[in-house]
C-alpha cells in the first residue's frame, strides 16, 4: 500500500469545478437570507401590535430616490466586472468608483431617516415595538451596506493604485454577488416596511 | 534558533521545543490539525458537562435531596445542555468533518484553510464565554453567575427583568460567536465540497460521509442562523431597551419560542446527519460489503433535511397553537421518519449477508442502530399531539432526546474514534479497553434512560430540583443515577484508551480496517500535503479499485 495514486484509469479529459469563491458566496447569501428572514417575520408579526405610537403611517416617508440610488449601483457593480473581465480597468474603475458613491447615498439616506425620526418625531429602538423592529431590520440591512461599502474601498483603493487587473475579475465578481444580494434584501425590506406595513 | 533550521526535511522525529509546538498548534491552518484541535477542545467539554450531568443526578438521586442549591441546580442544567449541544457535540463533528473530507474526496486542504482556523477560534472562544459566566457572570450588579435560564432561555425568563446581571448574556454571546464559527465552517465545507474534488471524483462517486456532511452543512446555513437572529433581538431587547420578546409592550413570548425551535429542531438533524455519515462508512467496512442502496442514502438524506426544516413546532404542542397547526405538524413530524426508516433498512440491507467483524467500531454501529430505532419510536409517540400533552416537559422527553443523543449520536461518535483513531495517530485504540468502554457504556446507559422513561409516565417533571418521595420514584431516579455513574466510567476508560494508545498501541500501518475510501491510502497519521500526487478515481470505492485490479468497482458503477 505504499502507491498513492490509483492507477486503474486515465483523469477525465475535462475536470472543471465550480470557482470556491462563488459557492461559497452562495453559501454566505443562503445563510444571511435566513438571518433576514427571521427579522422579516418578526417585522411583519409585529405589524399593529405596538401599543403606543407612533405608527408608520405617522411616521415614515418612502425613501424613493436613495433605493433608486441602491438599485441602479447594482446595475453599475455588474457592469463594472464586466468591463474588468474584458480587461477595460478604465471604465471598471468609473463604474466601481460610481457604484461606491451610489451605495454611499443611500447610505447617508438612511442614516437622515434616521435622524429625523429620532430628532423629529421621537420615536427611538425602545419606544414601541414598531421601533423596534423597524431600526433592527433596516438596521441590519444598513449593517450589511456598510460591509458592502468597506470592501468596495478596499477593492477602490486596489484600483487607484493599480493593482486590480483581468485576473482579479473572478474575485471582483464574489463581491458583486455579495451586493446584488444587498440589493435584492432591500427590495424585500422596502416592500415590507413601506408598502405592507403602511 | 538552530535546532529548527535544518528540522524542515525531518520534521516528524526531530524534538522541538514546546513553545515551537504549541505554536505550530496555534497557528495552524491544516485541516488535521484543526480537526484536532476541534476534537480535543471538544472533549475537554465533555468531562465538563458530564461533571454537570453527575451533580444533577446526585441531586436527584432521592428525594428532598440538597446536594446543591435550588439556584446551582438551575444552572447545571443550563450549562449542561447548552455545553453538550453547542460546544461537545458540534465540535467534535466538525473536527471529524474537517479532518476526513478533504481526505475523503482527494484534496490538498479545505478550500479556505485560513476561514477554517478562523471558525474553529471562534467556537473556541464561544465556549470560553460560557464558561467565563461562572466568574464574571455577576458583573457589576452582584447578581447572577452562570447562566440558569435553560438551554431554551424561554420569554420572558431571558428579560432583563428576570435574569439580571450578565449570565444570560455570557450565554447569548457565547451561541453567536459558536454560530459564526459554525456557520463559516459550513460554508468551508460545502465550497470544498464543490470545488476541491479531485479528479473522477463526480458527485456521484463521493462517500456517503462526505455527502452527508455536505447535507449537514447546508443545514448549518439554514439552522444556526435563526438563532443568530433570535440572539440578536434578545441583545436588542436586553441593552436597547427593545420589545421583541416583551409581552407588555405588545411583544410575544411565543415568537421567541418558534425562533428556537426553528433553529433547534434542525439542529437535532445537523447533529444526527454526521452520526448517520459514520454510520455508512463503517457498517460496510466491517460487513465486508459494499453500501446497500447509495443513491436511496443520498436521497433519504436530502429528504431528510427538507422535511427536518419544517417540523419544529412539534416542541410547542402544550403551548395551544390551533388545531391545523397541531395537525400539520404531526405529520410532517412522522413523515422524517420515512427517509430515516429507509436508512436504517439500508444499513441492514448492507449487514444482510456479510462477513460482519465485530471490532469495537461496529459494536458500537450495532448499539447505534438499535438504540436509534427505539429513541426514533419514542419520537414517533410523541409526534401525536395528544400523547405528547400528557408527556410534554416530563422525563419522558428527557429521556427520549438523551436516547437520541446519547444513544444513537454519542454511539456513533465513539464507532468513529476507534475506526478513525488509527488513522489520526497511526496507533490502534485498544480492543481490549475498547470492549470495556462499549459494554459498560451499553450498560449504563440501558440504565440510566430505558428506567429515566418511567418516572416521564408517572408524570416527573424536568428540571425540578427536587420531588416528593412518591411509590416507585426514588427507586427509579436511584438507578438512573447509577447507570450515570457506570457512564462516566465508561468515558473515563476512553480517555485512558485514547491517551494510553497513542504510546503504547499498535503501530497501524496505512489501511488497518482493510477499507476502501481515499483516506486510507495516505499514510498514518498523513503527511500535511495529504497526497503526493493528487488521486484519480474511478469508482465510490477507488481502493477497492486499487486492490482488486481484476474486478473493480468501475466495471459496475
Amino acid at each position: 500500500m505504499s502507491s498513492l495514486t490509483i492507477p486503474i484509469t486515465q483523469a477525465p479529459q475535462r475536470w472543471v469545478l465550480p470557482d470556491r469563491g462563488k459557492v461559497a458566496m452562495a453559501g454566505l447569501i443562503f445563510a444571511e437570507s435566513a438571518i433576514f428572514t427571521i427579522f422579516v417575520v418578526a417585522y411583519l408579526f409585529y405589524i399593529g401590535k405596538s401599543v403606543t405610537g407612533p405608527a408608520p403611517r405617522d411616521v415614515l416617508e418612502t425613501p424613493l430616490l436613495y433605493t433608486i440610488c441602491l438599485l441602479s449601483s447594482s446595475m453599475t457593480v455588474h457592469f463594472a466586472s464586466k468591463s474588468l473581465e474584458r480587461g477595460r480597468t478604465g471604465a471598471f474603475l468609473g463604474l466601481w468608483s460610481l457604484t461606491f458613491i451610489l451605495g454611499g447615498l443611500f447610505l447617508f439616506g438612511t442614516a437622515q431617516e434616521w435622524h429625523r425620526l429620532i430628532y423629529e418625531r421621537g420615536l427611538t429602538i425602545s419606544t414601541n415595538l414598531f421601533g423596534t423592529t423597524y431600526y433592527s431590520l433596516v438596521g441590519l440591512h444598513a449593517f450589511h451596506v456598510t460591509a458592502g461599502l468597506l470592501m468596495l474601498l478596499i477593492v477602490l483603493i486596489f484600483s487607484l493604485s493599480g493593482r486590480v487587473s483581468q485576473r482579479e475579475s473572478g474575485r471582483i465578481d464574489v463581491l458583486a454577488m455579495y451586493w446584488h444580494f444587498v440589493d435584492a434584501v432591500w427590495v424585500v425590506v422596502f416592500t415590507v416596511v413601506y408598502i405592507v406595513g403602511r | 534558533m538552530s535546532p529548527n533550521a535544518i528540522a524542515i526535511e525531518n520534521s516528524q522525529s526531530e524534538r522541538h521545543p514546546w513553545t515551537e509546538v504549541l505554536h505550530e498548534w496555534v497557528t495552524t491552518v491544516d485541516h488535521k490539525r484543526l480537526g484536532i484541535l476541534y476534537i480535543g477542545y471538544a472533549l475537554c467539554f465533555l468531562l465538563m458537562a458530564g461533571s454537570e450531568a453527575l451533580i444533577i443526578r446526585i441531586q436527584l438521586m432521592r428525594a428532598h435531596n440538597d446536594f446543591v442549591s435550588p439556584q446551582v441546580f438551575n444552572r447545571m442544567f443550563t450549562m449542561h445542555g447548552t455545553t453538550m449541544i453547542f460546544f461537545v457535540v458540534m465540535p467534535v463533528l466538525f473536527g471529524f468533518a474537517n479532518y476526513l473530507v478533504p481526505l475523503m474526496i482527494g484534496a490538498r486542504d479545505m478550500a479556505f484553510p485560513r476561514l477554517n482556523a478562523f471558525s474553529f477560534w471562534l467556537t473556541a472562544l464561544g465556549g470560553l464565554l460560557l464558561y467565563f459566566s461562572f466568574l464574571g457572570g455577576s458583573g457589576l450588579y452582584g447578581a447572577g453567575n452562570a447562566p440558569d435560564v435553560g438551554w431554551w432561555a424561554y420569554a420572558p425568563l431571558g428579560a432583563k427583568a428576570f435574569s439580571p446581571g450578565h449570565s444570560t448574556d455570557y450565554w447569548t454571546v457565547a451561541l453567536l460567536v459558536s454560530g459564526f464559527g459554525s456557520v463559516g465552517t459550513a460554508i468551508n465545507i460545502i465550497a470544498t465540497v464543490f470545488s476541491m474534488r479531485c479528479p473522477g471524483m463526480h458527485l456521484g462517486r463521493m462517500p456517503l460521509l462526505v455527502w452527508l456532511n455536505l447535507v449537514m452543512s447546508g443545514m448549518v446555513l439554514l439552522a444556526i442562523t435563526p438563532l443568530t437572529a433570535a440572539q440578536l433581538m434578545l441583545l436588542v431587547d436586553r441593552y436597547l431597551g427593545g420589545h421583541f420578546f416583551d409581552t407588555q409592550a405588545g411583544g410575544s413570548a411565543t415568537l421567541w419560542m418558534h425562533f428556537f425551535w426553528i433553529f433547534g429542531h434542525p439542529e437535532v438533524y445537523v447533529l444526527v446527519i454526521p452520526a448517520f455519515a459514520f454510520m455508512s462508512e463503517i457498517i460496510p467496512v466491517f460487513s465486508r460489503k459494499p453500501i446497500f442502496g447509495y443513491p436511496v442514502m443520498v436521497g433519504a438524506t436530502v429528504a431528510i433535511g427538507f422535511v427536518s426544516m419544517s417540523v419544529w413546532a412539534h416542541h410547542m404542542f402544550t403551548i395551544g397553537m390551533n388545531s391545523y397547526a397541531n395537525s400539520f405538524f404531526a405529520i410532517t413530524t412522522m413523515a422524517v421518519g420515512v427517509p430515516t426508516g429507509i436508512k436504517i433498512f439500508n444499513w441492514l440491507g448492507t449487514m444482510w449477508g456479510g462477513r460482519i467483524q465485530f471490532k469495537t467500531p461496529m459494536l458500537f454501529a450495532i448499539g447505534f442502530l438499535g438504540q436509534f430505532l427505539i429513541a426514533g419510536l419514542t419520537g414517533i409517540i410523541q409526534a401525536c399531539a395528544p400523547v405528547d400533552w400528557q408527556l410534554s416537559l416530563s422525563y419522558f422527553v428527557v429521556a427520549h432526546f438523551h436516547y437520541v443523543i446519547v444513544g444513537g449520536i454519542l454511539f456513533a461518535i465513539f464507532a468513529a474514534f476507534y475506526f478513525w483513531y488509527p488513522k489520526f495517530t497511526g496507533r490502534m485504540l485498544s480492543e481490549r479497553l475498547g470492549k470495556w468502554n462499549f459494554w459498560l457504556l451499553f450498560l449504563g446507559f440501558h440504565m440510566t434512560f430505558d428506567v429515566m422513561h418511567i418516572p416521564g409516565i408517572l408524570g416527573m417533571p424536568r428540571r425540578i430540583y427536587t420531588y416528593e418521595p412518591r411509590p416507585g420514584w426514588e427507586t427509579l431516579n436511584l438507578i438512573v443515577t447509577i447507570g450515570a455513574f457506570i457512564q462516566a466510567v465508561a468515558i473515563l476508560v476512553f480517555v485512558y484508551n485514547l491517551v494510553v494508545s497513542y504510546w503504547k498501541g499498535a503501530k497501524a500501518g496505512n489501511d488497518p480496517w482493510d477499507a476502501w475510501t481515499l483516506e486510507w491510502s495516505a499514510s498514518s497519521p498523513p503527511p500535511a500535503y495529504n497526497f503526493a500526487m493528487i488521486p484519480v478515481v474511478a469508482s465510490r470505492r477507488p481502493l477497492w479499485d486499487l486492490k482488486h485490479p481484476e474486478d473493480p468497482d468501475s466495471r459496475y458503477e
